[in-house]
């Protein structure tokens, strides 16, 4: 495990370099020991234990029981959690198709130094006041088919049953997502753009560049490292909207939005198949996984801190 | 910053229909927050209301609202406190060492920043039980600083690795222990960057919702988001009451941003944009 420092026992080294000789190799390894403790039991041991639950029976209450490959048989066979993959790979696809134009549009927007925009920009701010349980909260009153949208404007395709209609709970899922999660990938962008040199623009402006060429010659290649990043944020971020599905729909109606982390939550705390929720979790781990390093191959660099050096 | 003649009218227009998208689901929070409770059926809910009132938030507050934040608070400023020494420890340790160790732990927490650890919920849960912890706040607080160590040493070691060289060996040189070398260069330098990831890593702390979901039970050691939702559950007819405790819920972020703004974006994208 991760928590083994002891199997490096450096107190010789600690004890020369307190001397203050010249051949000290850097603070003692002790120090690190906090940290890999806390994670080793708390994020390594859940790792390996997620994957070994995988192959147990176990209720959440009893003791775990060694099953084979039960679990992964039952999760494969299963329509909900192959339906559940299905609208975990939609979700992911759709709200990176409406949130990535919309942030660079945006973050450019907020790029720029007029007093309006400037304004515009704090307010802009304001969703990432509130966390996913409270965006939830609100916009499932907001959404009500009787007392909320509908009544507000009159007008008669807001009256809608947005959470409660199989068909649109999906859509309006998105809709939330995006509204409470562009603003920050914005920031993001906004930062990106601030840094282009304006003697670029300049350059471009004497070639007789209009705004919208200079946009696409000048500003979207200067921040491709930014767009890794928050792609990387967007997509991996992805796998992981439990809070706001959970108080919005609930996965429901029906399964209809059931997406897996959904599925792995309600199969393992509602259901108490504590093995197919973890194969669920394994399957949710190893796409991630998998997902961060093709976006950090794409981008070029095999360091996955480049994705901290973007912008 | 840009230059241009004519001013763009398409981007302004563009830009005000975003900040209405914005604007409606914010200003529908505040406005029913202050309607009185009978309003809520008959008015139009983005109408003034035929009276202000603060009932909404006396209702919250009388409801344990500030036990709530209370433990919120408490969860937050333990986790964030530890996971920010035990992490600037370790990110002093790989910026300066060549022991495998810290070359193994830098692997080890970048690997963590990969991997969405929220899947591995259900083995938490088995630990949490098995140590006794189930339905306490420590059995938020544990998992929460592993979680925020990987990200919260991925900035601190950038940072840290801008600090000149020359420094640490000219401390070394005068025979500076590491306690000392700590104390008097490495806290005074990260100070800003400590900022940033104490305020990345309470966000995600007080926002967290999952871990209080499944980890705890009983309305003594209830944090915040939850708290949302079990009002949520037990005030259905009575909304203004709901979006009361979103907006209280709000408040110390808000706080933090006007006193703060430029701590609080860099907090939040956390180095992602330096």
């Amino acid at each position: 495990m991760t928590a083994a420092p002891t199997a490096t026992p450096d107190s010789g080294r600690r004890a020369r370099r307190r001397g203050g000789g010249p051949g000290a190799t850097g603070p003692s390894n002790w120090l690190l020991v906090p940290a890999l403790a806390f994670f080793g039991v708390f994020a390594v041991l859940p790792l390996l234990g997620v994957v070994a639950l995988s192959f147990f029976a176990w209720d959440g209450l009893g003791t775990p029981q060694f099953a084979g490959l039960d679990a992964w048989r039952t999760v494969f066979a299963s329509p909900v959690t192959r339906h559940a993959m299905v609208l975990t790979l939609l979700m992911t696809l759709l709200s990176f198709v409406v949130q990535f134009p919309l942030s660079i549009l945006l973050g450019t927007f907020m790029a720029g130094r007029q007093k309006y925009r400037e304004l515009f920009s704090v307010l802009y701010f304001l969703p990432l006041l509130f966390s996913a349980a409270a965006v939830g909260i609100a916009f499932k009153a907001l959404l009500d088919p009787n007392f909320g949208l509908s009544r507000a404007f009159g007008a008669d395709f807001l009256k809608q049953d947005w959470l409660g209609s199989p068909d649109l709970a999906f859509y309006t899922i998105i809709m939330v997502i995006s509204w409470s999660f562009v603003p920050f990938h914005s920031l993001l962008y906004q930062a990106g753009v601030r840094q282009i040199p304006t003697s670029m623009y300049e350059a471009a402006t004497l070639d007789g560049a209009g705004r919208v060429r200079q946009f696409f010659t000048v500003t979207l290649p200067q921040i491709k490292y930014t767009m890794v990043t928050s792609s990387t944020l967007m997509l991996v971020g992805s796998l992981t909207y439990f809070d706001l599905v959970f108080i919005l729909t609930g996965g429901g109606p029906g399964n209809a939005t059931r997406i897996l982390p959904l599925d792995m939550y309600l199969t393992g705390f509602r259901s108490y198949q504590m093995g197919p929720a973890s194969a669920i979790a394994v399957i949710l781990i190893v796409v991630g996984l998998l997902l961060s390093l093709a976006l950090n191959k794409f981008s070029g660099s095999d360091q996955m801190d480049s994705q901290m050096e973007g912008a | 910053m840009r230059h241009h003649r004519s001013p763009n009218v398409v981007g302004g227009i563009l830009g005000f229909l975003w900040l209405l998208v914005i604007l409606v689901p914010i200003y529908y929070i505040v406005i029913t927050s202050v309607r009185p409770r009978e309003d809520y059926y008959s008015s139009n809910p983005l109408s003034l209301p035929s009276r202000f009132t603060l009932e909404p938030f006396a209702y919250v507050l009388q409801n344990d609202f500030l036990r709530y934040f209370g433990n919120s608070v408490f969860v937050t400023v333990i986790t964030v406190v530890a996971v920010v020494l035990s992490s600037l420890l370790a990110s002093y340790v790989i910026v300066r060492s060549r022991s495998r160790l810290a070359r193994f732990s830098q692997k080890l927490f970048l690997m963590g920043i990969a991997i969405p650890l929220q899947a591995t919920i259900i083995p938490i849960y088995y630990l949490i039980v098995q140590l006794g912890l189930y339905d306490t706040l420590w059995a938020l607080i544990l998992p929460s600083v592993a979680f925020a160590i990987p990200i919260t040493v991925l900035i601190l070691t950038n940072f840290l690795r801008d600090v000149p060289k020359e420094l640490y060996e000219s401390m070394t040189v005068d025979g500076a222990s590491d306690w000392q070398m700590f104390r008097s260069l490495v806290l005074p330098l990260t100070k800003p960057a400590i900022v940033t990831v104490g305020i990345y890593d309470a966000l995600q702390v007080w926002n967290g919702f999952l871990f209080p979901l499944v980890l705890t039970q009983s309305s003594e050691v209830r944090v915040l988001p939850l708290s949302l939702w079990t009002y949520q559950g037990e005030f259905t007819v009575n909304i203004p009451a709901v979006l009361a405790a979103v907006m209280l819920s709000a408040l110390p972020i808000l706080f933090l941003y006007i006193i703060g703004r430029r701590q609080l974006i860099s907090g939040l994208t956390a180095g992602f944009s330096k």
